[in-house]
């Protein structure tokens, strides 16, 4: 294995003779399969990489891949948006959030709408940036609208730091920030998905460690590897999961040893623990509430929560996604996009019907852009 | 894409708590706020994500990766280039 790996690299992460040669290894070992391997990509990085190098197309029939929840923008439900846009077009204010969530449509319209229609809201290259605008704008209330996993979690905490230690007095947070563990755990105990195998998200376990899929292979007797996001990466991550099934092991192995470790960075969770604590409850677009599956500010810095400082102008009724959308059924990996009937029709990148579509990690985006529909 | 590009720690700015890195040419600010005070120094590689250093990576590693790297970027013009890395970094803006 480790010679293996060694060899790739040094031929690149995209050369396509390794590509062949490892696809044509993950064939001959996987003829070894009792059952078919239905592999669940969390990451929507992974789908990207796995739709762009037509991996399906290079590996046997009885491998497949379900694509899974790990989409920060598109498992957002509307309510959670029609949030931001509220929030925006208070008196006074500027909303600031990550790009992508930008054009994500809530139940009317999208930030991008809103922002034509002449509310100031600003994409964030860096949530430092958010720091910087609140500097310069003292007279206005400044919200950051923070989404992402575990991955850009740290990120604003550091923002919530600075402004707690500096005083700052016109910044407030709205925390979307979502875990993976609880959300692969709930696809895992509704059981229709009929995953055997895992590929976890390398960037994700950078910051709070690979430790956190522990539980699955516990509880599911399920293989988890982490693995990288080149193609290479991602197809050591599923001959390595081919050769835990055949050897009928289900443990938590990493791939991209490059950068992730048991641990994670220890600083990045302490940060994250001093100003955040899981929600009750949270619900996920398509697959529904899933308890302590997000975070929110600690009651000590309450005086931040944009979502209890402001709560009177927020809705609260959940939103259900347009009717014709599947995109729910997607993330719980029940359906492909090719299963929608307004895929590529009435639902396509710049007119899209759901959040799938809408984010360049989405399943529906990757399979649009990719598969030349 | 998330290429995890390794970017290269040209300077540090102990009062701000900010790094310079230099990412395949192109030079960018980084928050250390992630990182253990004292680890991370001059010269060192470090993986960047919307803006913060988010770990310090084996330099043999970086250096096998950004061999790999420059043979696709050889390939670009200088905005091209430029681009990708940026791109590189827009990964995070999805929040992933």
């Amino acid at each position: 294995m480790s010679e293996l790996q060694l060899k790739d690299l040094y031929d690149g992460f995209r050369n396509p003779d390794t590509i062949r040669s490892l696809a044509k290894q993950i064939a001959r070992e996987a003829e070894k399969l009792e059952a078919p391997l239905r592999i669940m990509e969390v990451c929507g990085g992974h789908t990207h990489t796995i739709m762009k190098y037509g991996l399906p197309q290079l590996l046997p029939d009885s491998i497949s891949f379900i694509h899974g929840p790990g989409c920060p923008v598109c498992i957002m439900p509307k309510e959670r948006i029609d949030h931001a846009i509220a929030l925006a077009k208070m008196e006074n204010t500027i909303l600031v959030t990550l790009g992508d969530m930008i054009r994500v449509p809530g139940s009317k319209t999208s930030l991008a709408q809103e922002r034509a229609a002449g509310y100031d809201i600003r994409p964030l290259y860096t949530p430092a940036d958010a720091l910087k605008i609140a500097k310069e704008n003292p007279d206005k209330k400044v919200i950051f609208f923070a989404i992402g996993f575990e991955t850009t979690t740290p990120m604003t905490t550091a923002v919530i730091k600075a402004t707690v230690e500096q005083k700052i007095k016109n910044l407030f947070f709205h925390i979307n920030h979502v875990l993976v563990p609880p959300a692969v755990d709930a696809i895992m105990a509704d059981g229709k998905a009929r995953i055997n195998a895992f590929i976890g998200p390398s960037h994700v376990s950078v910051i709070a460690g690979a430790k956190i899929y522990q539980p699955i292979p516990l509880a599911y007797r399920t293989p988890v590897v982490v693995s990288g996001f080149e193609p290479v990466d991602v197809l050591q991550g599923i001959l390595m999961t081919v050769r835990q099934q055949v050897q009928n092991r289900a443990e938590l192995e990493i791939e991209y040893t490059r950068s992730v470790t048991m641990e994670g960075n220890t600083k990045a969770q302490k940060l994250i623990e001093t100003y955040l604590q899981p929600r009750p409850h949270f619900r996920w677009r398509g697959i529904g509430d899933i308890e302590r599956s997000a975070l929110e500010l600690r009651p000590e810095f309450a005086y931040l929560d944009a979502e209890k400082l402001f709560g009177d102008v927020l809705p609260n009724e959940p939103i259900d996604d347009h009717k014709l959308c599947i995109c729910g059924t997607i993330l719980k990996g029940l359906a492909k996009p090719m299963d929608c009937k307004v895929f590529g029709k009435a639902c396509t990148p710049n007119t899209p019907l759901g959040s799938c579509m809408v984010s360049s990690e989405g399943a529906c985006n990757a399979y649009y852009r990719y598969q030349g529909v | 894409m998330c290429l995890s590009i390794p970017s290269k720690v040209v300077k540090i700015d102990k009062e701000n708590n900010t790094a310079v890195v230099d990412t395949m040419g192109v030079t960018r600010k980084a928050g250390l706020e992630l990182i253990e005070e004292g680890t991370v120094e001059v010269g060192d590689y470090v993986l960047i994500h919307i803006g913060f250093v988010m770990n310090k990576i084996d330099e043999e590693d970086a250096l096998e990766s950004l061999k790999v790297y420059n043979e696709i970027l050889e390939k670009m013009d200088e905005q091209e280039r430029e681009n990708l890395v940026l791109e590189d970094d827009n990964c995070g803006t999805r929040g992933s």
